[in-house]
């Protein structure tokens, strides 16, 4: 009988109701007396030295305000990147700078030139007409490798070339050549990951609003960690100290990554306000959107995979070029090297593995973290190698990738990270449970009935999560720690208010994290709120992304809880003249065991705030308890996935037919919440793999720059999921033993489609070694017809 | 988008006067116009909408032909053409139920957009495109990208279709916009094939003649086998290449046939 309050039970999401029902409060709800409106207008070519900009016919336009040009940041910090890599040779990755408003240069489309601050946008967007731009186009560097070459167009021309960074890991170099001399069968593999645009279904907004009465800022923004914004903007780019300066993210309509990082806009809007001492607003387009939110994926890698004469996997290497755009993002760094190379090892044992990264800068949107972040990249290029491994040795391909899974935990990694725990063989005897491979091959002949090409794909993945160690991460480069923190504060007569640092943008955590603090207490979960995204409420946590809300910041929520339950049993042993180790709780009673004695959370809570009767000679009144909680190590969930599709060989179109996830996401507080996270992870996978094409020209010139050529998976582009998460081996080191869901279904599915596609169009005779993503009809045509 | 006055004539007479100022332009639906406008990209001094012009709207059959109001939208068509199914089932799946709801024929027609659904039928169909001044045979009306053999301030009235005794239209979607990345209309009457082709060439919709005259012999899909389009006309984009688009030509073409013959 499945539970139906606390830990494991499903009550439907409490925020759907407003989400629903248009009562929800987003940034661009928000409006503040004496707004104004901001344009930014934003470079048409990719790359140019800007000789002038003539705002002066602008500035005299009905309803300008103010206009603002890269000289009035002159004096103003630049947009940092919160994680420094250090490169093969030791030396620190190259840091160009990135103004607010061009200086000097564009370097891509979209690049803000000038703002103009009006009192309504219709007037912003007329004025920025009228401005007069003198831009000298300079050739674009679009390509990475062409990027790389002697002589070629540099970026930034501060900078020696337009590399950022060549950054190795994981084996020696001699373990791992040895693998590759000594290999009974080598199998390589070139690929690209598909440059992404997120997309969220609420595009960014800002709303800067400066306060001259007590000289303090407050900031709007679509984020996913206002702290995290705070700390930056405040820090580094304004100069702002935190007690004068707000940051909050309301209601906030889907992150995926996108929403992580610290935008040009937001910096921008808190500066303007403060400069005309008026509100100032910016709502992106759709069409700003894809030239200004940070792209996700890009990468163009060579795989090769070594085997002895019994297949076991002796060694990896991996060689990839990762584009970081014109500019480092926020954590744009970090993502092809340590949250993409620790994850090489995957599933399995190989006992050498070595990850090369060159990070290039192009005259393209900044790409950064995007659903997954550097882990859907490493199980992409390692789950299509190894079942290319298995086509070219003539084996079964899940055969061959339990031969070399990791059985024994922990298991350290020739990439760093340390496994906690897992079981691979569970999730995937679960699978194969779930998709009938015996009755495949008749599937397969049904479909060749109607001159369709059927195909079964499978793969493994593991990521790590929970992000993230402050020690570890710290010695890698990073400039922040990753702790979250909670505050649990307990009103009089017994309702909740929890302050989170994790932000929820669809994740559901206003009723999981309720849950929690319900079950511990034995209360109704009626009787907790959450309060997150407002830092002026919130203790100072580092927001939601990398599957991290409940593990982090939900460890901190219980380590605060504990502290309360610590306390309320001193209020309780008081009350009922007993002694405090003698004090049970359950069901919110406190109890004094082996006797009938008991008093009820609700009198308990009052004591604590009407002390009359009250040890105030041992503890403070009140009922308030923070804690920070720093996770120990990553969490590491797993999981195999398969897909099941039919090609029409005559136009490339290739249908999902089927889709099963079978995952291990450690303990479970919500499973229907869980089940949702992952069924719109396989939406954005199968998107990824099917549909989604971030394309540039030569030029620079964005071509898929809107909805008519960026195609975003829809409601029939995917299968009713079959999802399973009943395969449980806790995390070992977080108190809820909880892994985190957010991002395994878009990392694990990707590689079973194309997996599936190949394996329809070579049991069909062809000899397809590869086909980049997206698998769009025309591009498997081609293969097809070579 | 600019500033603009906005004008919803309840007659055709009124709506044409107001055409005929200075930067006026006609709204019909507006699926094409109203994002154009948005990004700024047109600056009409006035939109004249049709779509409250009561002798624009509506469906109607008779002997052999059915009639179709110029301002008549996509899912009006869809539900009221039952007595041509393929022109029906063409008109139910244009865009989404919001286009459909909004966007209307004569519209799609005027603007002729390379990918429309519309245009294939009104060729395919040898439809009458007729206007507030005269009829033109929609042989003569597809004039290539964008452009019509329609005059400044000319209003689509109404689209005459004769029913033909077999039709269909198969459509292989772009996977973005889910436009026709090749969309293909073939009717049969009598010994009359006709075979008009939407998605894929540069010039816009055009008639497969060579298909056309197989399929006159034999109205049947492998009729066709060995023909061919050439890819050097065809559109080339991120989508598909013009080599791409030429073979769908062919697999759609077929596979309009079949349909065609149920």
């Amino acid at each position: 009988m499945p539970k139906d309050h606390g830990i494991g039970a499903s009550p439907k999401r409490r925020e759907d109701v407003r989400f629903l029902t248009g009562a929800g409060n987003y940034t661009d709800d928000i409006n503040v007396y004496g707004q104004t409106y901001v344009h930014f207008l934003r470079s048409d070519v990719a790359h140019g030295t800007i000789n002038s900009v003539d705002t002066g016919a602008a500035a005299g336009m009905p309803g300008v305000v103010r206009i603002f040009t890269g000289a009035d940041f002159e004096g103003v910090g630049g947009l940092p990147c919160g994680w420094q890599v250090t490169d093969k040779h030791g030396e620190a990755m190259k840091e160009p700078g990135h103004p607010v408003l061009a200086q000097g240069k564009v370097r891509h489309v979209g690049d803000p030139i000038a703002a103009v601050v009006a009192e309504s946008l219709e007037e912003a967007r007329n004025a920025a007409e009228a401005i007069e731009v003198d831009i000298t186009e300079l050739p674009a560097v679009v390509d990475m490798k062409s990027a790389l070459e002697a002589g070629s167009t540099k970026v930034h021309d501060d900078l020696s070339d337009n590399l950022c960074y060549d950054w190795q890991f994981g084996s020696d170099q001699a373990a791992v050549d040895e693998a590759f001399a000594n290999a009974a069968h080598v199998t390589t593999l070139d690929l690209r990951n598909n440059r992404l645009v997120a997309n969220p279904m609420e595009p960014r907004v800002a709303l800067g609003d400066y306060n001259r009465a007590n000289d303090e800022s407050t900031l709007y923004t679509t984020s996913q960690n206002p702290h995290v914004i705070r700390l930056l903007m405040g820090a580094f780019v304004l100069g702002l100290p935190e007690h004068k300066l707000r940051v909050v993210a309301p209601d906030v309509g889907g992150g995926f990554g996108t929403k992580i990082f610290h935008y040009a806009e937001e910096a921008f809007v808190t500066f303007a306000s403060r400069q005309i001492n008026r509100p100032v607003k910016w709502t992106s387009t759709r069409s700003e959107a894809f030239m200004s939110d940070a792209h996700g994926r890009d990468h163009v890698t060579t795989i090769e995979l070594a085997l002895d004469a019994d297949n076991n996997f002796t060694g990896l290497r991996t060689d990839t070029h990762a584009n970081m755009g014109a500019y480092l993002s926020t954590f744009a760094s970090s993502v092809p090297t340590w949250l993409h190379g620790t994850l090489m090892a995957g599933n399995y044992k190989t006992p050498a593995v070595q990850v090369n990264v060159k990070a290039v800068f192009t005259n393209t949107v900044a790409v950064d973290a995007y659903r997954g972040a550097g882990r859907p990249e490493a199980t992409f290029q390692l789950e299509r190698l190894v079942d290319k491994a298995a086509r070219e040795l003539g084996v079964d391909p899940i055969a061959l990738r339990r031969q070399n899974f990791i059985t024994e935990f922990p298991y350290a990694t020739p990439v760093a990270v340390e496994y906690d725990t897992g079981n691979y063989h569970a999730t995937m005897d679960t699978l194969e449970s779930m998709i009938d491979r015996e009755g495949f091959a008749a599937r397969r002949a049904e479909s060749a009935s109607r001159g369709k090409l059927r195909g079964l794909g499978v793969n493994c993945y593991i990521e790590a999560c929970g992000i993230a160690p402050s020690n570890l991460v710290g010695q890698l480069g990073a400039r922040a720690g990753l702790y979250d923190a909670a505050t649990v504060r307990v009103n009089a007569t017994g309702s909740i208010s929890v302050m989170v640092g994790a932000h929820s943008h669809g994740q559901g955590h206003e009723t999981v994290f309720p849950q929690v603090v319900a079950e511990m207490l034995g209360i109704d979960e009626g009787m907790v709120d959450i309060v997150h995204g407002d830092s002026s409420k919130i203790p100072f946590g580092m927001g939601t992304y990398g599957s991290r809300s409940l593990a982090v910041c939900g460890s901190a929520m219980v380590r605060a809880t504990e502290k309360i339950i610590n306390k309320a049993k001193k209020i309780a042993a008081h009350l009922l003249e007993a002694s405090e180790a003698d004090i049970e709780l359950k069901d919110g009673q406190f109890s004094v065991a082996g006797t009938d004695k008991s008093v009820a959370w609700g009198d308990v809570t009052l004591a604590a705030y009407v002390p009359h009767n009250y040890p105030l000679e041992d503890i403070e009144p009140g009922l308030e308890e923070t804690a920070f909680y720093d996770p120990a190590n990553f969490t590491y969930p797993s999981g195999a996935y398969a897909c099941e599709v039919e090609v029409d060989p005559e136009t490339g179109k290739v249908t999902v037919l089927d889709f099963a996830a079978a995952d291990d996401f450690g303990n479970v507080v919500n499973p229907m919440i869980v089940e949702g996270q992952v069924h719109g992870g396989l939406a954005q996978g199968i998107g990824q793999a099917l549909l989604e094409n971030c394309a540039y020209d030569e030029n620079g010139q964005l071509l898929s720059a809107s909805y008519m050529d960026y195609a975003m998976p829809r409601a029939d582009d995917v299968p009713y999921y079959k999802v399973d998460h009943s395969n449980v081996t806790p995390c070992t080191h977080n108190p809820l033993g909880v892994k985190g869901c957010g991002e395994a279904g878009a990392i694990g599915s990707p590689p079973a489609l194309v997996n599936a596609v190949l394996d329809a169009l070579n049991a069909a005779g062809h000899d397809i070694g590869h086909i980049d993503m997206p698998l769009s009809p025309s591009r498997v045509w081609s293969a097809i017809n070579g | 988008m600019y500033a603009f006055d906005v004008v919803r004539p309840s007659s055709l007479d009124e709506a044409v006067a107001a055409l005929g100022e200075e930067d006026a332009q006609a709204l019909s639906g507006g699926q094409t116009l109203i994002p154009t406008l948005k990004q700024r990209l047109a600056m009409p001094s006035k939109l004249v909408s049709l779509t409250g012009i009561a002798d624009l709207q509506g469906v109607s059959a008779d002997g052999g032909t059915i009639t179709i109001g110029g301002a008549t939208p996509h899912a009006t068509v869809a539900a009221e053409a039952g007595s041509f199914p393929a022109l029906a089932q063409l008109a139910g799946n244009i865009g989404d139920p919001a286009v459909r709801n909004r966007g209307t024929i004569g519209g799609s027609l005027a603007n002729n957009d390379p990918s429309a659904c519309y245009p294939a039928a009104a060729l395919g169909a040898g439809a009458t495109i007729t206007t507030n001044s005269r009829a033109i045979a929609a042989d003569d009306y597809f004039q290539g990208l964008f452009t019509t053999a329609l005059d400044e301030g000319e209003v689509v009235t109404s689209v005459s279709f004769p029913v033909p005794e077999k039709a269909a239209y198969v459509k292989f979607e772009q996977p973005a916009s889910r436009f026709a990345l090749v969309g293909v209309f073939v009717t049969k009457s009598g010994g009359d094939v006709r075979v008009a082709v939407t998605g894929a060439s540069n010039d816009g919709v055009f008639r497969w003649s060579e298909a056309e005259a197989a399929l006159s012999g034999n109205f049947a899909p492998e009729a066709i086998d060995g023909l061919s389009v050439s890819g050097d006309d065809m559109i080339s984009d991120l989508h598909g290449s013009g080599a791409y688009r030429a073979h769908l030509v062919g697999v759609m073409t077929k596979r309009a046939v079949a349909a065609a013959n149920g």
